[in-house]
């Protein structure tokens, strides 16, 4: 029946910074169904296809104990959007990095949505962006968890690197708890590049293009740590980053 | 080796150094001490081209090549050395990633060839070896939870591996214990005492001096060298003081 979705607006919170005119074209947007079941463990890495405009909608479900581990490099799209919902049972874990690099007019969006539905469940979301140019590399993420689901673990680390100032970058993690004792924790930052440690590698003879790949080399390398195709991620990234400089 | 000639700068617009003019020799060993304020960070960060330090007049040569013309890269590649008063920590990039690219782009840019992997961790190691630094540390991110003598021996160690005919040692001393000061003193003058280099110490205190001999000593106040003797200028300066001796 999907296709009687409306188009989203602006008014709809999850699509606030979205560009409305690309994803009409691919709107409306499937669902893709994950279903890990108790005990087990999956991953899935999304990296870019060469689409123009890509939109996808993961819906994850993750039974009592559980595993699923999603990374992705958001980049080399016009608009690149990336939905993910998450329900997590009993002791499951859940950890997203992600990674959205623009150097152009793109618009780049991540919008999570994490239900720790059971007791003991642990989330983790990592995600760099780095922008340039016109860029907007947006994150939204909700973390919700449930009455009675005590013991969760969340965690949401979202950092953007704006390299230029016409650049555009938005985060927004939101937490909504209805159970006692919890550790839910968020950090966002918005920065640029530190001009101190691109003279310190700079003074050392690198020329500026190498030293501030390195700098942005790692800063996006830690939403890949410990995926099992770490590798490849970070050379496709390695490849959209050079994009930037 | 160094010519600096009646050298101006700000930083935000504000003079700093104002008409400094000093002519190193290879195979010298020059200390510059000086009272907080008088310039001599400014002039480390002014030679290495620092961004937001402007120079307004004068001119600085290494080797006859005009080095201020220079981007700090270019300006390694011709054989500068800055040592930092504060090593800036670098996340996520390790030592030997970063000095190995350095080292061989500054390579390429002279038409060396650069070194192999194999060949660079060997020349690390021994360098990390002079200054008793662990090796495992180059392997971890740039200064990331070093402690401060570990940061000035790891910035001895870029020196030693770098091998540069000048280097501007800015407060090198500073934050480090009678040991560290002792194998830092001694890792200067393996890497740099020799005919075809030169060292310019930027210091507080006579104790750097004490293991790194200097041939000159010069006191720079209000952005000017107003005085220049021998070693003996440094203990002097110790016992009286800087306003006693610069006035």
């Amino acid at each position: 029946m999907s296709a009687v979705l409306p188009l989203p607006t602006r008014k709809d919170e999850d699509f606030r910074y979205s560009d409305l005119a690309a994803l009409a074209g691919v709107w409306p947007v499937a669902r893709e169904e994950i279903h890990v079941a108790a005990g087990g463990s999956a991953s899935l890495s999304l990296l870019p296809d060469g689409g123009d405009t890509v939109a996808r909608h993961l819906v994850i479900t993750l039974d009592d104990g559980a595993q699923f581990d999603l990374r992705a490099l958001n980049a080399g799209h016009a608009f690149g959007r990336i939905a993910v919902d998450v329900r997590l049972g009993r002791a499951a874990r859940f950890t997203l990095g992600a990674a959205q690099l623009g150097h152009a007019g793109e618009t780049l969006e991540l919008v999570t949505e994490v239900t720790h539905a059971e007791p003991d469940a642990v989330s983790r979301q990592v995600v760099r962006s780095v922008l340039g140019g016109r860029a907007t590399g947006t994150y939204l993420g909700r973390v919700a968890v449930a009455r009675g689901a005590v013991g969760s673990d969340a965690d949401q680390s979202v950092r953007a690197m704006l390299l230029d100032r016409t650049a555009t970058a938005n985060a927004r993690p939101e937490l909504e708890i209805y159970a006692d004792d919890v550790k839910c924790a968020h950090g966002c930052a918005v920065g640029e590049l530190d001009p101190a440690g691109l003279f310190y590698l700079q003074s050392r003879g690198l020329p500026p293009p190498l030293a501030k790949r390195l700098m942005l080399q790692a800063f996006v390398a830690e939403a890949f740590v410990g995926a099992a195709d770490e590798d490849a991620l970070s050379a496709a990234a390695l490849q959209a980053l050079e994009a930037l400089l | 080796m160094l010519q600096i000639t009646d050298l101006h700068a700000t930083v935000a617009d504000k003079p700093i150094l104002k008409g400094l003019s000093l002519t190193i020799n290879a195979g010298e060993i020059h200390a510059i001490m000086g009272p907080n304020g008088a310039g001599k960070s400014t002039l480390a960060y002014t030679l290495g081209g620092r961004p937001g330090y402007a120079v307004t007049g004068g001119t600085a040569e290494l080797d006859g090549q005009d080095l201020l013309a220079l981007e700090p890269h270019e300006r390694a590649a011709a054989g500068l050395f800055l040592g930092f008063q504060y090593p800036v920590e670098i996340p996520g990039v390790s030592f030997v990633q970063f000095l190995r690219e350095s080292l061989n782009s500054q390579r390429r840019s002279r038409g060396q060839e650069p070194l192999s992997g194999g060949e660079f961790l060997k020349l690390a190691r021994e360098k990390a070896g002079l200054l008793k630094l662990d090796m495992d540390m180059l392997t971890r991110p740039v200064n990331v939870g070093f402690s401060g003598g570990e940061k000035k021996r790891a910035e001895m160690v870029q020196m030693g591996i770098l091998d540069p005919k000048f280097a501007v040692l800015d407060e090198t001393d500073s934050g480090l214990d009678i040991d560290a000061l002792r194998i830092c003193g001694e890792g200067i003058n393996a890497i740099m005492r020799k005919p075809d280099k030169a060292v310019l110490l930027i210091t507080h205190y006579q104790r750097l001096l004490d293991y790194v001999k200097p041939d000159f000593v010069h006191v720079l106040a209000g952005g000017r060298i107003v005085r220049t003797g021998g070693p003996e200028l440094a203990l002097q300066l110790e016992e009286e003081g800087y306003e006693a001796v610069a006035a």
